[in-house]
C-alpha cells in the first residue's frame, strides 16, 4: 500500500506491541481471540469424538469432564465475551463517532495485555491437567473436592475479567464524551448503541464474577468455608453470585452481534433500519432487564419457588426487546434491495437461528418444563443456538463486512459464500438433534449415554465436522486476501456510515479534520445529501 | 473511491470545527492553552480530557461497588441466617479499634479533599504535598491498627480454616463470620495499600510542580478513589463491629 | 462535544470541615446507639447513619453536588445495581421457608 495508513505507519514488533492505536489493538485482539477460538474448538472436537459412541471409550469420565470444562471456559471468557467488542468495537467505534481514538488508548492496550495474561493462566491450567468442574465452577465441588487446577483457571478468569471491565469503561466514556460535533445520540449507528449497552453490562456485572472466583480460589487455598455446607455455608449462594454475572454475560455476547446485524441488514437491503429508536432502546432494555433474570439457572437447585416465579416472569419479559429487534430487522429487509453477499448470508443465518435459540429459551424459562429439561442437551442446544448460531454468526458477518476496511483488501467472495453455507449447514446438523435428544432425556456433561441416543449424536458429530471446515475456510481466504487480495476502495459495499468515508485501511488518526455530523449516519433511502455525512 | 482524506466540512453549519493540524490554535474557551503539555492529542482540549478522566474513574468506582458488593451480599445472606452466631462473633472484635480506625479514615478523607483543593487552587507544592502525605500517614495508621487486630485474631486461632478455634456457642457461624471479616477487611486493606502507592506517585508529581488550576485531574481522581475506600469502611465498621452490642461484649 | 470546562467550582475549606464534623458525629452516634436495644430498629438506625455518611462523602468530598448529571447517574446506578443484587437474592432466601401456596 502506498498511502500512509495505520498498518504501515510504523514497523517492527515494538510498534505493534506498544501501540496506542485502537485499530492496531483491535488486530492484536483478533489474533489472540482466534487462537482461543480454535483452542476451544479443539476441546469441542474431543467432546464430539467421545460422543460418537454410547460407551465412554475415548476418554475417562474425569478427562471428559475436563474437556467440556475447558471448552466452556475458553469459549465463554476468552472468545465470546471479548470477540466483537474487542475486535470490531475497538476498531470501529472511534471512527463511527468521528474521534481519533478511544478515550483511554493506553488503558485499551493494557486491557489486551491483561487478556493475554488471563489466557496464559488458563493455558497453564489446561496444559497441567485441566479443570473438571464445568465452566460454572459450582461449589462445593470446586472448593472442596475437585483435585484439578481450579485455582489457576479461576485466576485466569479473574484476570481476564478486568480486560472486559476496562474495555467497557473505555467505550462508555468514549461514547459519552468524544462524539463529533452534531453527532447526537439518535444519530449514532446502532452498532454503537449496541456496544454502549454491552459496556453497561460489562461494568455492572463483571466485578461480581471477579469476586466470586476469587472467593472460590481463596476457599481452596485457605479452606475458609464460605460455601461449605458443613459450616452452614450455602452452595446456592455461589450460584446466585455466579449467575448474577453469567446471565448478563450472555447479553455481553449477543448485544454486539445484534449491533453488527443492524448494520449489515441496512447495507445489504439498501434501506434504513425500521424502527431505529426501538432497536436502540431495546439494546438498553436487554442490558438492564438481563440483570433481573439470573435465578432461572437455579430453578432446580434449591431456590425458593417464589423467587423462581419472579425470575421466570422476568425471563419472559426480557425476550420482548429481542423479539422487537427481530421484527424490525425483518421489516428492514422487506422490500429492500437485497444483495446476498456473504455478510448478508451471515445476517440471515443470525436472524433465523437466534430466533430459534431465543424461543427455546422461553421453554426453559417455564419452571415446570425446566424441571424436565434442565441439565439435558436441550439446554446445550439452546445456548449454542444463541451463542454460535447467533453471536458467532454475528462476529463472522461483521468480520466479513468490515474486513475490506480493516485490511484494505477484498477477500474471495465465492469462498466466503461457501464457508457461510458450510457454517449454516454444519451448525444446524450439530445442534438441532441436540434439542431432540435432550428432550428425550440425554443428560449433559456425561461421557456415556444410552444406545438409543446414538443416531442423534452421530448426526451432531458429523455436523460439527462440517462446521469446523466452515470455520477454517475464512482463516485461509482472509490471510490470502492480505497477501494477494485486490485493494479495497473506501466503500466497497456502497454502504453508509463514517467508517466508509475514510480510506481502507484508515490512517492512524482516522480523520485529519473532525467531521461535523448533520444527520443520522444511515441514509439509504433516497434523500437530499446535505453537509459532510 | 476516495484515497485521500475526507472533504473539508461545509461552512455555515451549526457546531464548531476542531482543526487538528499542528500549529493552529483552538478556537474555543479561554481556559485552555493551544497545547498544554499534558493534553493527549486524541482529545480536543483540557476540559474534555478532564471530564473524560473523572467520568472514567467514576465508572471504575461503580465496578468497585459491585466488586465489594458480592462480599456484602454474602454477609447479608449469612447474617440473616445466623443472627446469633454473627452477634457472638462480632462481640470479639474490638469496637474501640474499629471506631478509632473509622475516625482515622474519615480524617484522611478530609485531608485528601484538601489536597485536591490545594492542587485545584494552585497552592504551593509544599502545601499540596503536605496534605497528600498527611493522608498517607493516616492511611498507614489505619493499616497499622489492622495489623494489630489481625495479629490478635491469629494469636487466638480465630482464623477460619482447619485450625479454627472458637470457644463460644456458635463455632460454625463464627467461622463464616470471620471468613467474611477477613475477606472484606482484607480486600479493603489491599485497596488502601494500592491507594497509598498511587498517592506516592501523585505526591512526587506534586513536588515536581505538575499540578495547578489548569491540570489537577490525577489528584482529583486519586481523591475519588480514596473517598470510595472510605465509604466502604463506613459500611464495614458497623456491619462487622457493632452487631448486637447491646447484648454485651467488649 | 462543545463547551468543555475544567471544573471551576472550588469548595470552601469550611464546608469540608463541616462535613468532617458531621461524619465524626455520625460515627459517634452509631457506636452509642449500638449499645441500646432497639430491636430491629438498631439495624435501621445504623444503616441510615451509614448511608447518610456515604452520601455526604459522595456529594461533598467527591464533588457530585457540583458535578454533571451524568456523574450523578453513574454514581447512583452503582448503588441501584447493588440493591438489585441484594433484593433479588433475598427474594430467594427470605421466602424459602414459606409454606407452599400460602405466600407466607
Amino acid at each position: 500500500m502506498d498511502t500512509l495508513n495505520y498498518i504501515n505507519n510504523g514497523h517492527g514488533l515494538a510498534s505493534w506491541l506498544l501501540t496506542k492505536d485502537h485499530k492496531r489493538i483491535a488486530l492484536l485482539y483478533l489474533v489472540s481471540i482466534t487462537f482461543f477460538f480454535f483452542l476451544g474448538g479443539l476441546f469441542a472436537f474431543m467432546i464430539r469424538l467421545e460422543l460418537l459412541t454410547p460407551a465412554g471409550d475415548v476418554l475417562t469420565a474425569e478427562n471428559y469432564n475436563k474437556m467440556f470444562t475447558m471448552h466452556g471456559v475458553v469459549m465463554v471468557f476468552f472468545f465470546l465475551i471479548p470477540s466483537i467488542p474487542a475486535v470490531l468495537g475497538n476498531f470501529l467505534i472511534p471512527i463511527m463517532i468521528g474521534a481519533k481514538d478511544l478515550a483511554f488508548p493506553r488503558i485499551n492496550l493494557i486491557s489486551w495485555y491483561i487478556y493475554v495474561l488471563g489466557g496464559i493462566f488458563t493455558l497453564v491450567a489446561a496444559l497441567s491437567g485441566g479443570v473438571d468442574t464445568g465452566w460454572t465452577f459450582y461449589t462445593p465441588y470446586s472448593t472442596a473436592a475437585a483435585n484439578s487446577h481450579v485455582i489457576t483457571a479461576a485466576l485466569g478468569v479473574f484476570i481476564t475479567g478486568f480486560s472486559s471491565i476496562l474495555t467497557g469503561l473505555n467505550f462508555i466514556v468514549t461514547i459519552h464524551r468524544m462524539r463529533a460535533p452534531g453527532l447526537t445520540w439518535f444519530r449514532l449507528p446502532l452498532f454503537v448503541w449496541a456496544h454502549y449497552a454491552t459496556s453497561l453490562v460489562m461494568i455492572l456485572g463483571t466485578p461480581v464474577i471477579a469476586i466470586t472466583v476469587l472467593l472460590v480460589a481463596a476457599e481452596r487455598v485457605l479452606h475458609m468455608g464460605i460455601f461449605d455446607p458443613a459450616l452452614g455455608g450455602d452452595p446456592v449462594l455461589f450460584q446466585h453470585l455466579f449467575w448474577f454475572y453469567s446471565h448478563p454475560a450472555v447479553y455481553i455476547m449477543i448485544l454486539p452481534a445484534m449491533g453488527v446485524i443492524s448494520e449489515i441488514v441496512q447495507a445489504f437491503a439498501r434501506k434504513n433500519v425500521f424502527g431505529y429508536s426501538f432497536i436502540a432502546f431495546s439494546s438498553l432494555a436487554i442490558a438492564i432487564i438481563g440483570f433481573l433474570v439470573w435465578g432461572h439457572h437455579i430453578f432446580v437447585a434449591g431456590q425458593s419457588v417464589y423467587a423462581g416465579m419472579l425470575f421466570s416472569i422476568i425471563s419472559y419479559i426480557v425476550a420482548v426487546p429481542s423479539a422487537i429487534k427481530v421484527f424490525n430487522w425483518t421489516a428492514t429487509i422487506y422490500r429492500g434491495s437485497i444483495s446476498l453477499d456473504s455478510p448478508m448470508l451471515y445476517a440471515f443465518g443470525f436472524i433465523g437461528l437466534f430466533t430459534i435459540g431465543g424461543l427455546t429459551g422461553l421453554f426453559l424459562a417455564a419452571m415446570g418444563l425446566d424441571i424436565h429439561v434442565h441439565d439435558t442437551y436441550f439446554v446445550v442446544a439452546h445456548f449454542h443456538y444463541i451463542m454460535v448460531g447467533g453471536a458467532i454468526m454475528g462476529y463472522l458477518g461483521g468480520l466479513h463486512y468490515w474486513w475490506p476496511k480493516i485490511s484494505g483488501k477484498l477477500y474471495s467472495e465465492p469462498a466466503a459464500k461457501l464457508a457461510a453455507g458450510l457454517v449454516f449447514i454444519g451448525f444446524n446438523l450439530t445442534f438441532f438433534p441436540q434439542f431432540l435428544v435432550g428432550y428425550l432425556g440425554m443428560p449433559r456433561r456425561y461421557h456415556m449415554y444410552p444406545p438409543e441416543f446414538q443416531v442423534f449424536n452421530v448426526m451432531s458429530t458429523l455436523g460439527a465436522t462440517i462446521l469446523s471446515v466452515g470455520y477454517l475456510l475464512p482463516m485461509f481466504y482472509f490471510v490470502h486476501s492480505i497477501f494477494r487480495g485486490k485493494p479495497s476502495p473506501a466503500d466497497p459495499w456502497g454502504a453508509k456510515g463514517l467508517e466508509w468515508e475514510v480510506p481502507s485501511p484508515p490512517p492512524t488518526e482516522n480523520f485529519a479534520v473532525t467531521p461535523i455530523v448533520t444527520h443520522g449516519t444511515h441514509q439509504y433511502a433516497p434523500s437530499k445529501e446535505v453537509g459532510v455525512v | 473511491m476516495s484515497d485521500g482524506y475526507p472533504q473539508a466540512p461545509s461552512v455555515g453549519l451549526p457546531g464548531r470545527v476542531s482543526i487538528q493540524a499542528p500549529g493552529n490554535p483552538h478556537d474555543e474557551q479561554s481556559s485552555a492553552h493551544p497545547h498544554h503539555p499534558k493534553l493527549q492529542h486524541h482529545f480536543d482540549d483540557m476540559g474534555q480530557q478532564a471530564e473524560a478522566s473523572t467520568l472514567g474513574m467514576w465508572v471504575f468506582l461503580v465496578t468497585e461497588i459491585m466488586f465489594f458488593g458480592g462480599l456484602f451480599l454474602a454477609y447479608l445472606v449469612y447474617r440473616t441466617q445466623n443472627p446469633m452466631a454473627f452477634q457472638e462473633a462480632s462481640a470479639h472484635l474490638s469496637w474501640k479499634l474499629g471506631a478509632f480506625n473509622t475516625a482515622v479514615l474519615i480524617f484522611s478523607s478530609l485531608t485528601m479533599a484538601l489536597a485536591v483543593r490545594s492542587a485545584q487552587t494552585s497552592e504551593s507544592r509544599g502545601t499540596q504535598v503536605f496534605w497528600l502525605v498527611t493522608t498517607m500517614i493516616l492511611g498507614a495508621t489505619f493499616l497499622g491498627v489492622k495489623v494489630i487486630e489481625y495479629s490478635e485474631k491469629f494469636a487466638h486461632n480465630n482464623v477460619p480454616g482447619p485450625n479454627f478455634v472458637w470457644d463460644g456457642q456458635y463455632p460454625a457461624g463464627a467461622e463464616i463470620f470471620y471468613s467474611l471479616y477477613f475477606c472484606m477487611t482484607g480486600l479493603h486493606a489491599l485497596h488502601m495499600v494500592i491507594g497509598l502507592g498511587i498517592m506516592t506517585v501523585i505526591a512526587i508529581m506534586a513536588w515536581r510542580r505538575q499540578f495547578n488550576t489548569e491540570y489537577f485531574t490525577p489528584v482529583e481522581i486519586t481523591g475519588l478513589y480514596w473517598h470510595f475506600v472510605d465509604i466502604v469502611w463506613i459500611f464495614l465498621f458497623p456491619l462487622l463491629y457493632l452487631i448486637g452490642r447491646h447484648y454485651g461484649g467488649h | 462535544m462543545s463547551g468543555h470546562h475544567v471544573s471551576h467550582h472550588v469548595a470552601p475549606k469550611s464546608l469540608y470541615y463541616l462535613i468532617f464534623a458531621l461524619l465524626m458525629i455520625g460515627t459517634a452516634v452509631t457506636v452509642i446507639v449500638a449499645y441500646f436495644d432497639l430491636g430491629a430498629f438498631n439495624n435501621v438506625v445504623m444503616l441510615t447513619i451509614a448511608c447518610t455518611k456515604a452520601l455526604l462523602v459522595v456529594l461533598y468530598f467527591m464533588h457530585v453536588r457540583w458535578g454533571t448529571r451524568l456523574t450523578w447517574v453513574v454514581a447512583a446506578s452503582g448503588f441501584v445495581w447493588l440493591l438489585i443484587m441484594f433484593g433479588f437474592t433475598l427474594s430467594d432466601y427470605l421466602t424459602r421457608g414459606w409454606v407452599g401456596g400460602t405466600l407466607r
